[in-house]
């Protein structure tokens, strides 16, 4: 809502020094979230006055016609003799009164204004546009002062309204009333303490003015107040006067004509929308209704609708003519012959505006209004303020009638404990606060239990005040929000983070202490990523959910896994020129639940909810499992004056796995898989030991090489990717382990199996043929060629032998190690090389 | 006493005589000091001070000598021995020292040499300024509470006091998700960390003391100061006999903890459906402390010479909320807030510019390593 402070100080008498910004700062503390304060015209200075046109000398032989005008502008030019001035604009004759800088002025922009020869002439000055006044937008021409606006030399600051501050107010949804000069006025004027005038004080007709036009309201659930004013003999032609248009610029309103704008001009001030009808297309009586099924409207904006059951719409005879509270029908639209205007008032159903506005995509400053809430009881002054205008600046002659549908039940007082805003704000309010502050915003306010409990019936412009702590808020922030204390609060003792929580943490440590750079990357894929990573028709990952309202429609998915995320940040590292890239995420993914039903329940908010109704609220949300991603490409360790480096490979992604389990207490184990998008040879499955067997946690290894070209990624990038949740589960709380301090026995094994064993399994094998005597295991040399058989290769492992209590003999040790390669040697085939 | 000893060898006694030995022992103390190098002294080792050296061959001769001539002679051959090992373990501290000195002057490296064989990674800035903040209520007692993304409506709108037509629901920009037919699915892109208030009351007893760092979304197109995926951290107390001022306590809590002590802050009055009263946060900026403000000469980039910069919004619990939670409100009472991870880090390291939070650009990330 953009408010000019002239315009408030008509109705809060405000201290004649207060500036627009101090007031912005009062407003602010009061609640009132001013954006900006715009010093309109602050720019503009040096004489601009009231001028008449004496005579006007048209020059020819230019490439348009120009005017060499003499202009009076009594003494403001010092010598009291007329201006000359040229001018471009057309649109004045001998006689008009305009408005003249004259040398010397600065017009916005930084324009100045000064005496120069132009078409041959001296022009003493420049005969001023509303545009080049910044007053408002008009391309028509200079602006034509109405005869008697001023003498010829005045100062044409002051009446014009040249200067003047603008505020723009964000306004909060519970604070409709302040989409109105009025509300604004009212908050400012108790901010400062000062008298507030209420611009809905009008001479109102009598309560039994019958005979208005005829209406009816279906329900009183769609609107509660229906009023009608009419007026008739209205002048079409009859212009909106300069301040009306002033004014209404500075709210960002444009000029139509003279009846549009008067409605406007009452929305603005009072916060009330109003529409007006070309009486005479209007046919037959006013009926307010809800919509049937199937019927049809054209609009103000030339769009055919098509109505629904929950629109209120207005209608004659002929069928739907506006759409209540949004936006009027074109058949019945004011035009330029227009001289009986029917103007309505209404209080329409903020829940059903809020509805059709949306279901027909129009916001306009009606809605906006009726969706939070309008003053239930303006109409009337509302209505009538407009005819009066329309009798005053366009002639029209008001009708005797009224029609006032008034549907709308008392409101009920609300009990409010006196202490109650005392008591949320913690600060210690002298009895009686509340009530005067209550009574400020416009409550009436009764005592009971011997003033302990107030009684406090809202104002009809606030329908947001409607539980205590509604009313303690507008105490308290009177009170000012700055004179609340700082006390700490005081927690019991907590528990500190959750293992979770501790391992995310330590993960991420973990990562990045690994050389991994952490990203957080958007969550929402497209079908092509999934194409990207190959997945097959029946992969689980393609079971996504799809947002409604994606902002780009080519990823309206969300992820499954987080491999496409990083991999375009890869890929736009390695595009700015960095090569080595490792990366890491963690973040959540989105599986639809099996069996979810197709809507996730709404409950009641009245009450807490049942263990029943919560778990079928969980059971249609998705299953958001935490993963784990890793992605690396180039080389993991860069060349240098030491040597060449070393690529990044499958071995590393498999790393980075190791290290997530690491921070978790997890033992991974790898095993041989083949899953998109990996490369299928170079792909590990996995596992960590639960409590009935190995359980699947995830995949790393080099990408396919179809997948690296469809994310346009280095050869040979390599990937992980791990739910996090499984793993955190795996992990078991570290026990002492007992420290040796007897003499090891160190042997080492070559062992020769088919070269498709894995040599993860011959470890195992080992680990469980040498018994608890065995250390550690090592495996230090992988070897083929000319000195196994074709098809074969060797592993060199070096056992480490301890025991806890003693130190092991000879024949110990060379038994543990027979029985550690027998072992191998059945489970693997492996033989001992020679 | 015996007769004097007839049968021994002069040859014998002359090895044993005063000035042989001494004779030696010159020799000796001559050869270690012109032993040049190690294994020249390893020479001279062997020969003055060896098995068969001549002090050790005098040395045992002493056995010949008649009883009390021996006394005598074992003093001193012995000294000659002692002074000769004392001399050869000097030089040779001497020479190892000499040698240690030399070898090491070879061995000397350039340590300027670069050694980045391996690349160092990070954790991002959002990550680790949202651990920060969460420790700073950590610190004071809170636990930290979580909630999902993917959420349904009710937690975050309904029990949040947003009724389903009125603007304030509407205005959230909100994702919807929809149902596996593609109608209604009655889920949404949490808008906000505020369900997770919910989530804690009904899951955890009262007392609640939590917050709750996460992951928001939004429709916002992504520019410099917006994004469509952001980061919350609720805060919410619910407990018997809280009011506003703990909540600007707590507030007091967190601006100090993260900016530095002393800083003022200022609560506006605004309105969310959830808090009732409800105030937006702002804190002097803790660059120019005001300072800037009014003054053209030295504007303030960090709060556009405003003074203040506002880090998020809170409020007295709504009531409604209590009940929705099936909380009594008339026992209990509480607040909550709701902090701005990504402008917490903007104004905390100068950070310009969304973009660089949101594209994992390697440099950026890593310019704030492991902690911040």
């Amino acid at each position: 809502m953009r408010v000019p402070v002239s315009w408030l100080r008509e109705y809060a008498a405000l201290p004649a020094g207060v500036t627009a910004r101090e007031l912005a700062a009062r407003l602010i503390a009061v609640g009132l979230e001013v954006e900006t304060v715009d010093e309109l015209g602050a720019d503009i200075t040096g004489p601009v006055v009231v001028g008449r046109v004496l005579a006007i000398e048209e020059l020819t032989g230019f490439k348009k016609p120009i005017r060499y005008c003499r202009v009076d502008v009594g003494a403001a030019n010092g010598s009291g003799d007329p201006q000359n001035i040229i001018c471009g604009a057309r649109n004045f004759s001998e006689g008009d009164l305009v408005v003249v800088a004259l040398p010397g002025a600065v017009l916005p922009g930084g324009f100045a204004i000064g005496a120069r020869k132009t078409y041959g002439r001296m022009s003493e000055g420049m005969i001023c546009s509303a545009t080049e006044l910044s007053l408002w937008e008009d391309h028509e021409g200079i602006i034509v002062l109405p005869e008697g606006f001023a003498e010829p030399g005045t100062d044409a600051f002051e009446p014009l309204g040249l200067r003047d501050d603008v505020l723009d107010i964000a306004v909060t949804p519970d604070r409709g009333y302040a989409l109105s000069v009025r509300g604004v006025a009212r908050e400012a004027a108790a901010a400062y303490g000062v008298e507030f005038r209420d611009p809905a004080d009008v001479a109102l007709p009598a309560a039994d003015a019958a005979g208005g036009y005829p209406a009816s309201v279906a329900d009183a659930a769609i609107c509660s107040r229906y009023v009608l004013r009419g007026v008739t003999g209205f002048d079409p032609d009859a212009p909106t006067p300069l301040w009306m248009k002033r004014r209404l610029a500075m709210t960002g309103v444009r000029s139509v004509s003279l009846a549009v704008d008067v409605t406007n001009y009452v929305m603005m001030e009072l916060g009330q929308p109003l529409h007006a009808w070309d009486r005479a297309r209007v046919r037959g009586p006013i009926e307010v209704r809800a919509a049937h099924r199937g019927e049809r409207l054209e609009t103000l904006d030339h769009v055919k609708r098509t109505l629904d059951p929950d629109d209120i719409l207005i209608t004659d005879e002929s069928g739907p003519i506006n759409i209540a509270g949004v936006m009027g029908g074109l058949d019945t639209e004011i035009g330029l012959e227009t001289t009986d205007v029917l103007i309505e008032a209404a209080h329409f159903d903020a829940a059903h505006i809020a509805r059709s506005s949306r279901r027909h995509q129009l916001s306009s400053e009606s809605s906006r209004r009726f969706e939070r809430g309008v003053d239930s009881a303006v109409q009337l002054a509302a209505a009538t303020r407009a005819v009066l205008l329309l009798e005053e600046l366009g002639g029209a002659v008001v009708d005797e009638g009224v029609t006032h549908i008034d549907l709308g039940a008392a409101r009920q007082p609300v009990a409010l404990a006196e202490r109650h805003a005392a008591r949320v704000a913690g600060v210690d309010y002298p009895k009686g606060t509340s009530a005067r502050r209550l009574r400020e915003v416009g409550c009436e306010v009764a005592e009971a239990d011997g003033g302990d409990t107030l009684l406090v019936t809202p104002p009809s412009w606030r329908p947001d005040l409607g539980d205590p702590n509604d009313l303690a808020e507008e105490v308290i922030r009177l009170e000012g929000y700055e004179n609340i204390p700082s006390v700490p609060p005081r927690a019991p003792a907590g528990r500190g983070l959750t293992s979770g929580q501790r391992l995310r943490r330590a993960v991420g440590r973990g990562l990045a202490g690994a050389g991994f750079v952490e990203v957080l990357s958007y969550p929402f894929l497209g079908e092509r990523d999934l194409d990207g990573l190959q997945l097959g028709a029946e992969d689980a990952r393609r079971r996504t959910l799809r947002l409604a309202n994606p902002l780009n429609d080519d990823e309206p998915l969300l992820r499954t896994t987080l491999l496409p995320g990083l991999l375009k940040a890869l890929a736009r590292n390695v595009g700015r020129g960095f090569g080595d890239v490792a990366l890491f995420e963690t973040g959540l993914v989105y599986l639809p639940r099996e069996g979810a039903p197709e809507r996730a329940p709404m409950l009641a908010v009245d009450r807490g909810p049942t263990g029943e109704e919560l778990a079928a609220v969980e059971a249609a949300i998705p299953e958001q499992p935490r993963h784990v991603g890793a992605v690396l490409a180039g080389d993991r360790e860069p060349a240098g004056w030491w040597g060449p480096g070393r690529p990044a490979t499958w071995a590393d992604a498999i790393e980075a796995a190791r290290e997530v389990a690491h921070a978790a207490g997890a033992e991974l184990v790898v095993r041989a898989a083949r899953r998109e998008p990996w490369h299928p040879g170079r792909c590990a499955a996995l596992y960590v030991a639960g409590a009935e067997g190995a359980v699947l946690v995830g995949h790393a290894g080099e990408l396919h090489p179809r997948t690296v070209a469809a994310f346009g990624l280095p050869a040979r990038t390599a990937a992980m990717e791990l739910v996090l949740d499984l793993v955190e589960r795996a992990g078991v709380r570290a026990a002492a382990p007992e420290v040796s301090t007897y003499p090891v026995a160190t042997r080492d094994v070559a062992l020769v199996v088919d070269a498709a064993v894995p040599a993860g399994e011959v470890e195992a094998a080992l680990r469980e043929g040498a018994g608890e005597l065995l250390e550690s295991v090592r495996l230090f040399d992988v070897y083929t060629g000319e000195q196994v058989e074709e098809g074969r290769k060797s592993l060199a492992y070096a056992l480490r032998f301890r025991a806890a209590d003693r130190t092991l003999t000879a024949e110990e040790v060379a038994a543990a190690r027979a029985a550690a390669v027998a072992a191998a040697a059945e489970r693997t085939g492996a033989v001992l090389r020679g | 006493m015996s007769a004097p000893n007839n049968s021994f060898d002069p040859v014998e006694v002359t090895a044993l005589h005063p000035d042989e030995v001494a004779r030696m022992r010159e020799e000796a103390l001559a050869a270690i000091a012109a032993a040049g190098d190690l294994a020249r002294l390893k020479e001279v080792r062997l020969a003055h001070a060896g098995d068969r050296s001549p002090l050790a061959l005098a040395n045992r001769e002493i056995g010949a000598l008649p009883p009390a001539a021996r006394s005598e002679a074992g003093k001193r051959v012995g000294g000659a021995r002692r002074d000769v090992s004392e001399a050869l373990k000097r030089r040779q501290a001497e020479l190892e020292e000499e040698r240690d000195a030399r070898v090491l002057v070879e061995e000397a490296v350039d340590v300027t040499l670069p050694w980045d064989r391996r690349h160092r990674g990070a954790r991002h800035p959002l990550t680790t300024v949202a651990e920060r903040m969460a420790d700073i209520f950590v610190g004071m007692g809170f636990e930290v509470a979580e909630g999902p993304e993917v959420e349904a409506e009710w937690f975050n709108f309904d029990a949040l006091n947003f009724l389903p037509d009125h603007p304030a629901r509407t205005m959230q920009d909100t994702f919807f998700v929809e149902s596996a037919a593609g109608g209604d699915s009655g889920l949404v892109l949490r808008t906000h960390t505020s369900p997770v208030q919910v989530r804690a009351l009904l899951g955890r007893e009262l007392p609640v003391y939590v917050v709750a760092p996460g992951r928001t979304f939004r429709t916002d197109e992504l520019d410099a100061t917006h994004s469509p995926v952001f980061h919350q951290l609720e805060g919410m107390v619910v407990d018997e006999g809280i009011t506003m001022a703990h909540l600007r306590g707590a507030i007091d809590a967190f601006v100090s903890g993260m900016f530095g002590s002393g800083l003022r802050t200022r609560f506006r009055p605004s309105y969310f459906p959830f808090t009732e009263p409800s105030a937006e946060v702002d804190m002097e900026c803790f660059v120019c402390r005001g300072a800037s403000v009014g003054d053209p000469d030295a504007p303030c980039r960090t709060c556009g010479s405003e003074g203040w910069i506002e880090i998020g919004g809170c409020g007295v619990m709504n009531p409604r909320v209590l009940v929705a939670a099936g909380v009594d409100p008339e026992r209990y009472s509480g607040w909550a807030f709701g902090l701005g991870v990504e402008r917490t880090l903007m104004f905390a390291h100068g950070v310009r510019d969304m973009h660089d939070m949101v594209e994992g650009d390697v440099r950026f990330t890593s310019a704030f390593g492991m902690e911040i």
